[in-house]
């Protein structure tokens, strides 16, 4: 078995009073595009931080690539970042910020240029290597951020929030164009942002970090589809949770009592335990079908248009609480408008943390 | 443990060097403060004190005294009129397009390029060639002249678009232009205008040169200490020079406490 | 939008009724008399009166006359060393209260290594006397230490006149190229650790470029303020060796040759000018 990219064993982290990671066990394989996702002060950069090496942990281990690296300085360990504000020398030319690694580990001036030219390349920027760093928009100083990083084939590339300055559609465009050079190189990365649909478009491991600790980690999908805890099932998009108490169990299901009905789904908990069902918008509908149970009877609150869809707030008769859903984008939506709500018990997720 | 030990004596020359330019830039004036309570005639070691005479011989000097009236005059009085021209020019400049801003303002900015000794020689020729007797007034229309690019720049500076959005909301609830000046503009400069006059009277205070060259018989504090210095070295002059510097530090206290009073509130 | 309409022209009118103030006192009291100074310096003093034919024999005496052209280049000399010295002493105090120095504490190391700033200029000038002079500090220190046998002076002397003035222009430029310092994004020496750099590395291909406009202004600063000032030599300095602002009071006071006076503040003014030009590239503030 080989050596995962980066293992964090037990790692905590402390300023003063204030707990920034509680016991951090992590292990991020080979190759992988891995994103830390979280509220802000979640712990996302700091692990991060301490995986750059610009902070040493209150406790606990940190290896890359199977040597311990916990109190290495980052000019010393096989990592390079993206920052957030990218950081580019402003007193340098382009070529000389990119190959800035490379003289520090004294490659010699001829292939530093041809190293530099390709890196320049890859990121789309070719032959821009003396032009200087003030001459450049958002996005591309991000691209050459990115190829600095890059040029000099780290073990691990972490990337802190970088995509944060840019307007949604060269957002969007960065976040291919990520994924597509990261699957050439095949350098690990590790990625930390806020937005869980980055998440989604970018990772291949998505870690959801919440108040110092691993929410749930796994693929996209499985983490939005089944989320494991409530906060990871509100975090990763529109979420409907509703609360209940496990009524009966039977086998690999269990029976759920909620103000809206009971519903048998499949999933493991103690008889009599509280937990609570997640229900995205989009599988809750306002008509019927095979599979389908009855929530009830409601009236539409709120309705906003999304282009592809629209959102809806729907009071069910007799609850306190709005429950969302999803109608097509051609449905014509009135507020005050009456609909049942119907859903599917297999597309409810069972959270019992 | 060898490894902290060794962390230490790196550090070592790092805060040695520390100590040794502090020491460097105390020395003179812990030499003076120290002996301004001298018991004896000259302030050298030995250190024969404490003794409070030459405070006395300070204060019960009427030339001293005078001579300290004038500087706080002087001071407190250019600096309003620093502050008030700096002030007109700048919200002149800030709020209207005038042609040519650029030109005027490094035109009123102009005099912080030029020594003080050279403004200092021009109004001396200039007023002996108008037959201006020397004065403690000509001595203000100087200290006017270094102090004025000071306040203007402060103030310009904090005439922003920001400042002019608030202006402009009052004006849209019905305030004349007076009332703006008076009840909106004044009061949220307040910061601006209390550190250029401040900053203005420190300069005022401690200038020399330009009082040196433009007074007569009235002088302002430093052009008495400095004839004093033809007496060689005094433990009067210690005395007088400590509590010189015990003022400045006290004013620079209360400055640095309103500002950082207003900064909070 | 029309500049004739009558509403605009009042508030153009009013905006210059504002700024005619300070317009007339700056002219009347800086421009004017910079004007009737450059006109005296063509003109001369013969005896006690002010002859008024334009001439450059002023200029003419201060390249002849030996001791004059010499004040200027020692005040140049002085200069020069005092800036070169006190940026040498000045960068890495800066550099430690910004980096090594607690956060918390920085403010008030700060504020204590620019404290005696707050001395009269005049009193700080007379305080080294207190410690250069012969019977002062230094002398008795060496006498208690057994390393001379009599009180000694280092006082009156341009070796005085240069602490002096390091004196003073160390802690203005601790100030300058602090702020300087702290305001650099902490992101840069990030990238360069995270790229391979020590920290010596860093310093010298990131932190140091990326503070020199600023060690520039603050030395530019430097130069223009010691140039110009006259108490510091001559308390400190001795009759040995005259500063030009020495002699140009020297005119004034002994001699009232406004006229010879007012062609040294020229000189000095072009000296000045022609160390602004050759430092302008520094001094232009490049924003990224």
């Amino acid at each position: 078995m080989t050596d995962p990219a980066v293992e964090f064993r037990n790692v905590s982290m402390r300023f003063g009073d204030k707990v920034a990671l509680q016991d951090i066990d992590l292990a991020i394989e080979e190759g992988s595009f891995v994103v830390l996702l979280g509220p802000s002060g979640g712990g996302k950069t700091t692990l991060l931080n301490i995986l750059g090496g610009f902070l040493a942990p209150s406790s606990g281990q940190v290896f890359i690539k199977g040597s311990e690296v916990t109190h290495v300085p980052p000019a010393r360990r096989p990592t390079t970042t993206v920052f957030q504000d990218y950081a580019l020398f402003p007193h340098m030319s382009i070529a000389a910020n990119v190959g800035f690694g490379l003289k520090m580990r004294g490659v010699p001036k001829a292939e530093r240029a041809a190293r530099v030219e390709k890196a320049l390349e890859m990121v789309g920027l070719g032959h821009t290597a003396l032009r200087r760093i003030h001459e450049l928009s958002g996005g591309q100083r991000q691209r050459i951020a990115l190829a600095r990083a890059l040029v000099v084939e780290p073990s691990v590339l972490l990337l802190d929030e970088p995509l944060g300055a840019l307007d949604l559609k060269l957002r969007r465009q960065m976040q291919e164009e990520l994924k597509a050079i990261q699957k050439r190189v095949g350098t690990t990365f590790v990625h930390v942002t806020h937005d869980q649909e980055e998440a989604m478009a970018i990772g291949d491991v998505i870690v959801v970090m919440n108040d110092g600790s691993i929410e749930d980690w796994g693929s996209p999908e499985r983490v939005y589809l089944q989320p494991a805890s409530r906060f990871t099932a509100n975090f990763m998009g529109d979420n409907n949770l509703i609360e209940g108490r496990v009524t009966r169990v039977a086998g690999d299901r269990v029976e759920v009592a909620t103000a809206f009905g009971s519903f048998l789904l499949p999933g493991t908990a103690e008889s009599g335990a509280s937990v609570a069902l997640s229900l995205r918008p989009e599988h809750l509908h306002p008509e019927t079908a095979a599979g389908r149970v009855t929530l009830g009877q409601g009236r539409v609150v709120e309705a906003g248009f999304f282009g592809t869809h629209h959102q809806c707030s729907v009071a069910l008769a007799g609850h306190e609480d709005v429950l969302k859903l999803r109608l097509p984008q051609k449905r014509l939506v009135q507020p005050g408008e009456s609909l049942g709500l119907y859903a599917d018990p297999a597309d409810m997720v069972l959270i019992t943390r | 443990m060898p490894a902290a030990l060794l962390h230490a004596l790196r550090a070592l020359p790092i805060w040695l060097y520390v100590l040794l330019l502090y020491g460097f830039i105390f020395l003179p004036v812990g030499v003076l403060v120290l002996f301004s309570f001298q018991e004896s005639r000259i302030p050298v070691p030995p250190f024969n004190g404490p003794s409070l005479r030459w405070y006395e011989a300070v204060f019960s000097d009427p030339r001293m005294m005078d001579a300290l009236a004038n500087s706080v005059a002087v001071a407190l009085l250019s600096s309003l009129v620093a502050v008030v021209l700096g002030f007109l020019a700048a919200y002149a400049l800030a709020r209207h397009r005038l042609p040519l801003a650029g030109l005027l303002q490094g035109f009123l900015t102009a005099p912080l390029t030029v020594s003080y000794l050279i403004i200092a020689m021009g109004l001396l020729i200039t007023f002996n060639q108008l037959g201006v007797p020397k004065s403690l007034l000509t001595v203000g229309i100087g200290h006017v002249v270094i102090n004025l690019p000071l306040c203007f720049a402060i103030l310009y500076s904090q005439m922003g678009e920001h400042q002019a959005n608030i202006e402009r909301a009052a004006r849209d609830l019905g305030a004349r232009e007076w009332q703006v000046l008076v009840l909106v503009t004044v009061p949220m400069m307040w910061p601006a205008l209390f550190a250029s006059f401040f900053l203005s009277v420190t300069f005022s205070w401690d200038e020399f040169i330009i009082a040196f060259m433009v007074s007569r018989f009235d002088v302002t504090l430093p052009v008495e200490i400095w004839s004093m210095l033809r007496t060689g070295l005094n433990p009067k002059t210690n005395a007088v020079g400590s509590f010189v510097f015990l003022i400045s530090i006290a004013t620079v206290l209360i400055l640095d406490l309103v500002i950082l009073r207003s900064r909070k509130a | 939008m029309s500049l004739s309409t009558p509403r605009l022209r009042s508030a153009q009118v009013k905006a210059w009724g504002l700024l005619l103030p300070a317009l007339l006192w700056t002219t009347a009291f800086f421009l004017a008399p910079l004007g009737i100074m450059a006109l005296y310096s063509l003109w001369q003093r013969v005896g006690t009166r002010l002859v008024t034919e334009f001439t450059l024999q002023n200029y003419h005496d201060f390249f002849a006359k030996s001791f004059l052209l010499k004040s200027l280049l020692n005040s140049i000399e002085v200069t020069l060393i005092v800036t070169l010295v006190s940026v040498l002493l000045a960068y890495p105090l800066a550099y430690i209260l910004a980096e090594r120095v607690p956060r918390r504490w920085q403010r008030l190391a700060l504020v204590l290594a620019i404290l005696p700033f707050w001395t009269s200029y005049v009193v700080r000038s007379y305080s080294w006397l207190l410690v250069l002079s012969e019977g002062g500090i230094l002398s008795n220190w060496l006498l208690d230490l057994g390393l001379t046998e009599s009180p000694v002076s280092f006082a009156n002397n341009r070796g005085a006149t240069v602490v002096g003035f390091v004196h003073f222009f160390v802690m203005l430029l601790t100030l300058t190229i602090y702020a300087n310092l702290v305001q650099l994004s902490p992101s840069y020496r990030k990238a360069a650790a995270d790229l391979g750099a020590g920290p010596l590395r860093t310093f010298l291909h990131v932190t140091l470029p990326l503070t020199l406009p600023g060690i520039m202004v603050g030395a530019f600063l430097t130069f223009v303020l010691c140039i110009g000032d006259y108490i510091t030599p001559q308390i400190l300095g001795g009759n040995r060796e005259l500063l030009l602002p020495q002699a140009i009071m020297l005119q004034i006071a002994r001699r009232s040759d406004f006229p010879m006076a007012s062609a040294l503040a020229m000189i000095l003014m072009v000296v000045v000018s022609l160390v602004y030009l050759a430092c302008a590239r520094w001094l232009k503030i490049d924003r990224v």
